[in-house]
């Protein structure tokens, strides 16, 4: 599989990225933010970090980034594009995604272990986990506080777009403000991912768990059950 | 010239005379202003710099030692480690957010000038107690501008210390550290050498922010101090900057690179011309500055943050500027590198300074201060403790000292830092040390700050042997061997003599335990005249520890997992009041005698943990400090309750006497009699105190049930303290 | 050249949770405060001297770059 990893100055995740899909055995590209094409690529990750900065609003200057006018084209004729923390905010602001972020509503960053429910298993980015598992994956952000419309989000809802939500085992529960505990969400089609934690964070014990693995998994799957339906 | 243009830049007046003595000639304003800096304390160490001779500095793991931006350690494999510490204490007092950021910042730029990749920060953290509004301010500014700065810049934060005292109200200590990775071959340094070879300006561009910082960081905070115009940091143009110098380095077109630090271009282009024992020519109109119609004296003495000076190979400039473009920075040739040992400085053409770099440098006045031992040293020390006799319930006691927040678990600090970036945080913070793999290698590296300053202050030289003991234990308790130092060295007035004479003991005892070690002095900085009002901060010698883990295997944790894990106490089984947290917070009393350590025993007690751990007897370690054996215990157990039962010894200072040199460590039931067998082997104390059971914590001492809490109660209480504080 | 006053507010219907806190604070200082909203307050000089032309591009900006017409809503004011 062509994974390309799109590197935006202030990105700080795109290597934990490039590391993550090395793991389960895959030879990731590192796509520069300034260069104009993803032709060719199977899968586009927006990595995490501070793109610009994040002045202005996260994700609202990379979002101009040249890379992004092919991203956006790749993702609406069906490529796999998957943004994590700001990269999903990218996604949001880009418009590939509805909603959009405000700070988290106790104003402080957190990084911290985070307890997730599995919505919807039946994606490219998730069909390793059963629907309604509880995973735990760090999320580390400060503006994940994720907004929308009633009317958005009852599309979100009808259509069953989203993908993760925050809950509680013991502590934590929703720790940003979240509208209605999301986590993460896909496009209508399925094809586009954005979450705010990080998977990448949660591939071996080493590090402090593995329930993310599953994703870059169920990645390759789907990828392979694509390739051998000669899609 | 008026001497109150040279009193108002902070110099003496016979400092002025031998300006003119050395110039040969009376000096203009700008060069007035060019030594002040650089004849600052904190440019200088003109007052310390005889103390700090005593350091041992030499080890065949020391790569480099002071004297660079950053110390280097070996660590195999062709790699090593660049790390260093350094305090940015009197801006944090006026803007915590701002100066905590640039903090930060700072100590990053040391790491990757060296050309090694930052991999993490530390941050040492003092305040005034939290029960005062202003010194919350000051924790949530100083928290906010670390959280704000370090998961900007994508590096990630993973320990450190905090400690809250009444001797750091008005004057809150930060002190950040950090840590970088290189491979040998791109060792970078400070140096100016070549002639002809041009001198660049890279990064941001210089406005008037922070003018004369390095002399307000060398005075004393009054309320009619002038702070200088705080500087503001960038990280994200400073991750530019960063990305940009590694690559350039990596190219190999770099002869040497500096940071902009305090003293910004004074201070850079000087100390580079002086280690490479050459000159330097500089045309001030080149320099790119951010407002207009700045003077040659605000360009020079401007600590805009985030900017770089290099050296380059002459022809090579293009590449330079490529490489910083490609980031979106701007790199500048402002000069070139001379052979006449000079500091030159043009504007448009026009000459208006110059003066010899060895002046500024080597030739800055040392200062020999009088030391005298403060009145309250020996009244402290023959205070008697005998009859004091625990006041409460010991599981009173355990529960205020838990909750207390200085011993309280630093979650709420520390969840604000991205600690986990990078993928490499193998213990994250609240481990005894922080531990980070280094990726392509079977191999850890452990970091750690710490420093108990009312030992300091109770007895400044072992107080300052302490300081190490406790960073090598806590190295050692994640099953890591103790490679090198850097110290931050916070201290009051210098030129009291007994301020002088706390930091001259402290430095002997630091000096003293890093021999008996082998822990080295890599670098460090010196933060005199912390002081409010004349009330000087506790004497802070904070300690920056590395450590080496030849196998990730082998990492050891500080809490225990599951039942029936045997606990054991390696060293003394009472400890001592004389400066304790009980004695402090029960009997309102920071006094007593504290028994000098015996370096050889501690260090036959720490090589037998870490050939415990490296025969496999080993699940846990942690070692006993502030509150004693049960706040060790308490923090061990968090997850899991132990019965505990010790024969003998008064029931108050084997539970809350503090006494380092002391370690609990946990062993697999099958694995105890190898474990004993060891500890005769090395001939060290090893008490069995017992085993890991139920959810409760369960003290029996010399046959007395003394103590049995819940987990469920005091878990919550340790978890929470501080943000209950915080967020109320 | 014209310099464009610009005013970035959060829509009524949006949490605000700077001016939440702010608005807390304010109330448990005693002063009478009704609600606190933060916004953002943008200079943007432009080399425009036609004020129409100027109108045009603003709007633009606005709306491509320093609003998130999702969240917030935008006005400015230019001046000469």
């Amino acid at each position: 599989m062509k994974i390309g990893v799109v590197r935006f100055p202030g990105s700080s995740c795109e290597v934990d990225c490039l590391e993550a899909w090395r793991l389960v055995g895959e030879d990731p590209v590192m796509i520069w933010h300034q260069e104009t094409s993803v032709k060719g690529f199977d899968l586009i990750v927006l990595p995490g970090g501070f793109s610009y900065g994040n002045y202005l609003r996260p994700g609202s200057i990379a979002r101009y980034s040249p890379i992004m006018e092919d991203v956006i084209r790749f993702a609406k004729s069906g490529g796999l594009v998957w943004g994590i923390s700001n990269g999903f905010q990218i996604l949001t602001e880009c418009g590939l995604l509805p909603g959009a972020f405000l700070r988290n509503v106790g104003l402080r960053y957190i990084c911290a272990p985070q307890y997730l429910r599995v919505e919807n298993s039946d994606l490219p980015f998730t069909n390793q986990y059963e629907k309604g598992r509880l995973i735990q994956i760090p999320i580390s952000h400060g503006e994940g506080n994720y907004t929308i419309d009633d009317e958005g989000l009852k599309r979100l809802q009808d259509n069953n777009q989203i993908v993760f939500r925050y809950v509680n085992t013991d502590t934590s529960g929703n720790p940003n403000g979240s509208r209605d505990n999301i986590a993460g969400i896909v496009n209508k089609e399925g094809n586009v991912l954005g979450m705010m934690p990080h998977p990448e964070r949660a591939v071996e014990e080493i590090i402090g768990g593995v329930d993310g693995k599953e994703m870059f998994l169920s990645v390759l799957k789907h990828w392979e059950g694509r390739s051998q339906g000669g899609a | 010239m008026e001497p109150k243009i040279w009193r108002d830049m902070g110099l003496s007046d016979d400092e002025y005379q031998r300006i003119e003595k050395l110039m040969g000639r009376e000096p203009n304003f700008l060069e007035v202003g060019i030594f002040s800096v650089m004849w600052s304390e904190h440019c200088s160490y003109k007052t310390s710099k005889p103390v700090l001779k005593k350091f041992p500095t030499e080890g065949p793991q020391v790569l480099q030692g002071p004297g660079e931006n950053a110390g280097i350690v070996d660590i195999g494999d062709d790699l090593a480690v660049a790390f260093k510490m350094e305090s940015h204490n009197h801006p944090s007092a006026v803007e915590p957010y701002q100066g905590a950021a640039t903090g930060v910042g700072g100590i990053l730029r040391d790491v990757f000038t060296m050309g090694a990749r930052p991999v993490a920060v530390l941050n040492s953290l003092r305040f005034g107690p939290l029960t005062e509004e202003n010194n919350k301010y000051l924790l949530d500014g100083v928290v906010s501008g670390i959280s704000g700065y370090g998961n900007s810049i994508g590096i990630p934060t993973v320990g450190g210390d905090v400690y809250f005292h009444s001797s750091y109200n008005g004057n809150p200590l930060v002190n950040a550290m950090a840590i970088g990775l290189l491979e040998h071959k791109d060792i970078a340094k400070g140096v100016a050498t070549g002639v002809g070879n041009p001198v660049m300006v890279v990064g941001a561009k210089t406005g008037r922010d922070g003018i004369h910082g390095a002399t307000f960081a060398s005075v004393e905070l009054s309320e009619e101090a002038q702070p200088p115009a705080v500087q503001a940091g960038d990280p994200f143009m400073e991750k530019l900057l960063m990305e940009a110098c590694l690559e350039l380095i990596q190219s190999g077109a770099v002869v040497g690179i500096q940071d902009m630090g305090a003293a910004g271009l004074t201070s850079s282009s000087s100390e580079m011309a002086s280690r490479g024992n050459s000159g330097i020519e500089m045309e001030l109109s080149l320099v790119p500055c951010r407002e207009t119609g700045m003077t040659p004296y605000e360009i020079m003495l401007s600590e805009s943050q985030e900017r770089m000076l290099i050296v380059p190979q002459a022809g090579r400039e293009k590449e330079v500027e490529e490489v910083f473009a490609r980031w979106g920075l701007e790199a500048t040739v402002v000069g070139r590198v001379t052979d006449d040992g000079m500091l030159r400085l043009l504007e448009k053409g026009r000459l208006v300074a110059e003066i010899p770099v060895k002046a500024l440098t080597d030739e800055a006045p040392v200062y020999h201060r009088p030391s005298q031992e403060p009145d309250y040293y020996q009244k402290l020390k023959n205070t008697k403790l005998e009859n004091i006799e625990l006041k409460d319930s010991a599981e009173n006691v355990l529960l205020a000292l838990i909750s207390s927040p200085t011993i309280a678990s630093k979650e709420w600090i520390y969840r604000q830092y991205d600690y986990q970036v990078g993928t490499n945080t193998v213990v994250a913070p609240g481990g005894d040390a922080a531990v980070l793999r280094v990726r392509g290698t079977s191999k850890a590296i452990a970091m750690t700050t710490d420093c108990n300053s009312r030992y300091v202050y109770l007895d400044p030289y072992i107080g300052g042997i302490l300081a190490v003991v406790e960073a090598a234990q806590n190295i050692v308790c994640v099953g890591a061997k103790p490679l090198a130092i850097t110290d931050c060295l916070n201290f009051g007035n210098p030129e009291r003599p007994e301020i002088f004479w706390q930091f001259e003991q402290a430095c002997a005892g630091v000096a003293e335990a890093c021999r008996a070690l082998n822990t080295p002095v890599t670098g460090g900085n010196v933060s005199l005249y912390n002081e409010t009002l004349g009330q000087a901060v506790y004497p802070t010698p904070m300690i920056g520890m590395i450590g080496l883990l030849k196998d990730l295997d082998q990492v050891l944790k500080n809490q225990i997992t599951s039942e029936g894990e045997q606990l054991y106490l390696v060293g003394e089984r009472e400890g001592e009041l004389a400066g304790s947290e009980y004695l402090s917070r029960f009997e309102q009393l920071e006094a007593g005698s504290l028994p000098e350590p015996d370096l050889k025993e501690i260090q036959k007690r720490l090589d037998f943990i870490l050939e415990g751990n490296k025969q496999g007897l080993l699940l846990a370690a942690h070692d006993i400090s502030e509150g004693g054996l049960a706040v060790c215990l308490a923090e061990m157990t968090i997850n899991c309750g132990a019965e505990i039962n010790i024969e003998s010894g008064n029931q108050l200072k084997v539970l809350f006497g503090e006494r380092l040199g002391r370690i609990i460590v946990t062993a697999p039931k099958e694995k105890s009699a190898a474990l004993e067998t060891l500890a005769r082997e090395y001939d060290i104390p090893l008490t069995h105190l017992g085993s890991s059971k139920g959810k409760n914590l369960k003290i029996k001492v010399a046959g007395q049930e003394c103590l049995d809490v819940p987990l469920s109660q005091y878990r919550p209480l340790y978890e929470s303290a501080i943000r209950d504080i915080m967020e109320s | 050249m014209l310099k464009a006053r610009v005013k970035v507010t959060l829509k009524k219907s949006i949490l605000d949770p700077q001016g939440s806190a702010a608005e807390k604070a304010l109330k448990s200082m005693q002063y009478p405060v009704e609600s606190v909203r933060i916004g953002k307050f943008m200079e943007v000089v432009l080399n425009e001297d036609d004020k129409d032309k100027a109108e045009k591009i603003m709007h633009e900006i606005c709306q491509k770059l320093l609003s998130n017409p999702v969240i917030e809503d935008y006005s400015f004011e230019l001046e000469g």
